[in-house]
């Protein structure tokens, strides 16, 4: 780490707070991003706690409102949907199109101290008093009955909102006008196709949402409002606006995810993606169809059977690029020089735990089997499938496969192999459980149960400290390797990607000359000797 | 590193630069057509329930200032327009006027936007303070003003921030007419046509249904 | 001070735009039932299209910025289709 490079570039505090460097901005939502998935955990684990035992031993019941809202806030909207697009996705686009930066690196710094105010102002909320609504903010529950924080919450959301648009409107307009010289669309990384279509979604529904909030607090502090039933106003109205946005914020949650996977699967299988147009495409298609199903959220709430019929058949359209991108990894894997590194286990777990999440996913999109399993703890364990199993599981494969290139040190594998395989065990027993509590109809949001659900509430629990303890390996070795790990080359992985053909750590401007790209992505082979893709 | 230029270095020339602009702020213009489509959506749903007293509500509207308002800011977007035509060195100082018409322009819409705030007002048709309709119609009538006030107010938000937009663009090109600034006034007149665009269909909604009943 | 006139397209669309906002309140007051509707957003889209076209330059713009400029309100129609579908279908 001798030449120069981003991260010996300035030590001082203003050469991090007032960076427009990509790279440090990555690494400025990076540390926040764990300090609110703590936040977020500690919350999962209180209720864990508490669902040990069928009474309610350890918080009351409002208390317990309280948890699951500020677990469900905290975590979507300050991590899961800012963590692969803003952490690996803020590193990793000008890199992987051989860029110097953004194209608004002033905007990409704004949108950090955006979502830095809308994280201030929803832990005040949290702190002050909380908020017991869901993290769906449901009317009319947000608005005549809550005596919480609302407003304050909902204003926190809301700024963190605008972060998210910002950086949605970045990776657009970078990726349509920053690319090397010779990097057409069809030579681009899946993942910034992934990138792109998250994008598409950040910049056309948060704004939905941004409105829905406004709403909500007018009527809160109006005390008259659009979502009023006294005055003949419509609470489904809040429920179509708000699913709106948060139906395909679902997909900027699994779009990154599945981007990272693409990276992994034909690294570590020495193959290029097999059917690369289907699956660049597959993203975009995910991006727009996921505008179609939202209705599926509110099959019970007493919207009209027709939309509820064509919202079902839209969520089973949706599946078909969901699955061709499922089957195009295992096509990748088919008679590849499968490599079993740390991020390779990531890869493998994500897939399985993404198609379950996926299948089940079709079991709730269907009308008949929804009305019986609405609001139990089926629905929680889908979700969680697709969120912690898929996106975060990707999120730290990603991490594991770009940590040399983003700290240049090496960490250690045989630490990182265990995390990887107590995360996708300490998983599957905290949530597969919960596939049978909702199966026999424990209902989610409710702190004491009939005892005959103790067992597989046990199960889950028992889980829950596994995936707890695997969470918490990496900021070990992760952390020792910052410090003590060997330093790594330019191209620890022997990739063709552009990100590798500079140094680890890269320098300030991210290639010393302008790349130009002569070939398709993944040109992997087996004699591949990492040959520099510079002309 | 690379010495100091023109333009940031992720750029290979200043038109490069230009366009890039020009495309985020269509980006951002696709973001605003969706934060109003939030409202407009709660605006038909109910206008669809309640048909009667929507019409009636928009009958209370002052159809006058509505009509003038729609006119300044047409003819403010025409004068932004101009003024982007006008943009170069020897004509500076025509472009700074167009401008600053467009800004008296911006500013006195939202004068008549008050004035039409306090008529309302004094009628009683503010929901929530002392709101008094027609009881038949009355809840319709309500809908119809909470939509009314946050839709116009939003508005008048974008108005704002406009017209400070336009001052700004308009003090940067009487110092210093410089490429730069072309975009970036180029940019500042799409988001305020934009505006313009809103209010058309917010005219459209709010001003002229139930007139011919 | 050269002379600088402003250019005829845009002083036309300008003239366009007053005559079809006089021409929208007229109607208005005119009986149509249900058309009055269907005329007054007919010609906010039209006035919407002009001030698109003319004022905001996308006429000479390429096919990137159409698409641009076209997906915020395909998105939109999205938003209004689906979410009207439900109420429209309430029995």
């Amino acid at each position: 780490m001798n030449e120069d490079n981003y991260l010996n570039a300035g030590f001082s505090l203003r050469s991090w707070f007032f960076t427009t460097d990509h790279k440090r901005i990555a690494i400025l939502y990076f540390a926040s991003l764990i300090f609110f998935f703590f936040v977020g955990g500690a919350a999962a684990t209180a209720i864990r706690i508490e669902l040990a035992t069928p009474q309610a031993d350890l918080v009351s019941s409002d208390m317990y409102n309280r948890l699951f809202t500020m677990h469900g806030i905290i975590m979507v909207w300050f991590f899961l949907i800012p963590s692969i697009p803003n952490t690996l996705g803020n590193f990793m686009v000008p890199l992987m199109i051989g860029a110097r930066d953004l194209a608004f690196p002033r905007l990409n710094l704004l949108s950090w101290y955006l979502f830095m105010l809308g994280g201030g102002v929803t832990l005040f909320a949290i702190l002050a008093g909380g908020v017991d609504t869901g993290w769906t903010f449901y009317t009319p529950f947000s608005t005549l009955y809550s005596n919480s924080y609302v407003t304050v919450a909902v204003t926190g959301v809301f700024v963190s909102g605008f972060s998210s648009i910002l950086t949605g409107l970045n990776f657009i307009v970078t990726i349509h006008r920053l690319r090397a010289p010779g990097l057409t669309w069809y030579r681009l990384p899946l993942f910034i196709w992934s990138l792109y279509a998250t994008s598409v979604i950040l910049v056309l529904a948060t704004p939905v949402l941004a409105m829905t909030l406004v709403l909500i607090a007018v009527e809160r502090l109006l005390g008259v409002g659009i979502f009023d039933p006294r005055i003949g106003g419509d609470p489904l109205l809040f429920q179509h606006l708000f699913w709106f946005y948060s139906h395909p914020a679902v997909y900027i949650m699994i779009l990154p995810g599945m981007g990272v996977i693409n990276e992994l699967v034909s690294c570590f299988s020495r193959k290029a993606v097999f059917g690369y147009k289907f699956v660049a495409w597959a993203s975009l298609a995910i991006a727009a169809i996921g505008f179609l199903v939202w209705g599926h959220h509110m099959f019970v709430a007493g919207q009209s059977l027709l939309a509820s019929l064509v919202f079902s058949f839209m969520s089973f359209i949706v599946a078909v690029p969901s699955a061709i991108k499922v089957f195009n990894w295992t096509a990748t894997l088919h008679k590849g020089s499968i490599h079993f590194d740390a991020p390779m286990l990531y890869a493998l777990a994500f897939i399985g735990l993404f198609t379950i999440g996926g299948l089940t996913g079709l079991f709730l999109a269907c009308l008949a089997f929804d009305v019986h399993a609405t609001d139990t703890y089926f629905v929680v364990a889908h979700f969680h499938y697709i969120m912690v199993g898929g996106m975060v599981t990707a999120y730290f494969g990603g991490l594991h496969y770009w940590w040399p290139k983003i700290t240049g040190r090496l960490y250690s594998e045989y630490w990182a192999r265990t995390a990887a395989v107590l995360i996708f065990f300490g998983f599957n027993l905290t949530f597969f459980p919960q596939f049978v509590l909702g199966a026999e109809g424990m209902p989610r949001r409710y702190h004491v149960y009939p005892p005959e659900f103790q067992v597989w509430n046990v199960l889950s629990s028992g889980g829950a400290v596994i995936l707890a303890v695997a969470y918490l390996m990496p900021m070990f070795y992760l952390g020792y390797s910052l410090f003590f790990g060997r330093r790594a080359p330019a191209n620890p992985w022997n990739a063709p990607g552009l990100e590798w053909q500079t140094p680890s750590p890269p320098p300030e401007y991210n290639f010393d000359t302008q790349p130009v790209v002569t070939r398709p992505p993944y040109q992997y082979s087996p004699d591949f000797e990492a040959e520099p893709q510079n002309a | 590193m690379p010495e100091a230029k023109a333009f940031a270095s992720q750029f290979v020339s200043s038109q490069h630069r230009d366009e890039t602009a020009e495309l985020g702020m269509w980006v951002f213009i696709a973001t605003e057509v969706l934060l109003f489509g939030g409202l407009i959506l709660g605006y038909f749903v109910y206008r669809h329930a309640y048909p009667a007293a929507f019409a009636a509500a928009s009958r209370h509207t002052d159809i006058v200032i509505g009509a003038a308002n729609t006119a300044i800011l047409l003819t403010s977007s025409f004068l932004v327009a101009c003024a982007v035509d006008a943009f170069s060195a020897e004509t500076r100082k025509i472009c700074v006027a167009l401008l600053s018409g467009a800004i008296v322009l911006g500013l006195t819409f939202v004068v008549l936007k008050s004035i039409e705030y306090s008529d309302e007002y004094r009628e009683h048709l503010i929901p929530g303070i002392d709101f008094n309709f027609d009881a038949a119609l009355t809840n319709g009538a309500q809908l119809f003003f909470v939509f009314y006030f946050v839709a116009t107010a939003l508005h008048a938000l974008h108005m704002l921030v406009g017209v400070a937009l336009l001052a700004v663009l308009a003090t940067l090109t009487y110092r210093l007419p410089s490429s730069r600034h072309r975009a970036a006034l180029h940019s500042g007149a799409l988001y305020w046509h934009f505006v313009d665009v809103v209010w058309i269909f917010l005219f459209a909604l709010i001003y002229l249904p139930g007139r011919s009943s | 001070m050269t002379a600088w006139r402003p250019p005829l397209p845009l002083v036309a669309a300008w003239l366009a735009l007053i005559a079809l906002l006089g021409l929208t309140v007229m109607l208005a007051y005119v009986p149509l039932h249900m058309f009055n509707a269907v005329v007054a957003l007919a010609i906010g889209c039209l006035k919407a299209a002009i001030v698109a076209a003319v004022f905001m330059e996308l006429r000479h713009r390429g096919r990137r910025t159409f698409i641009f400029a076209g997906a915020g309100l395909f998105w939109l129609g999205i938003l209004l289709w689906l979410g009207l579908m439900d109420f429209l279908t309430r029995t």
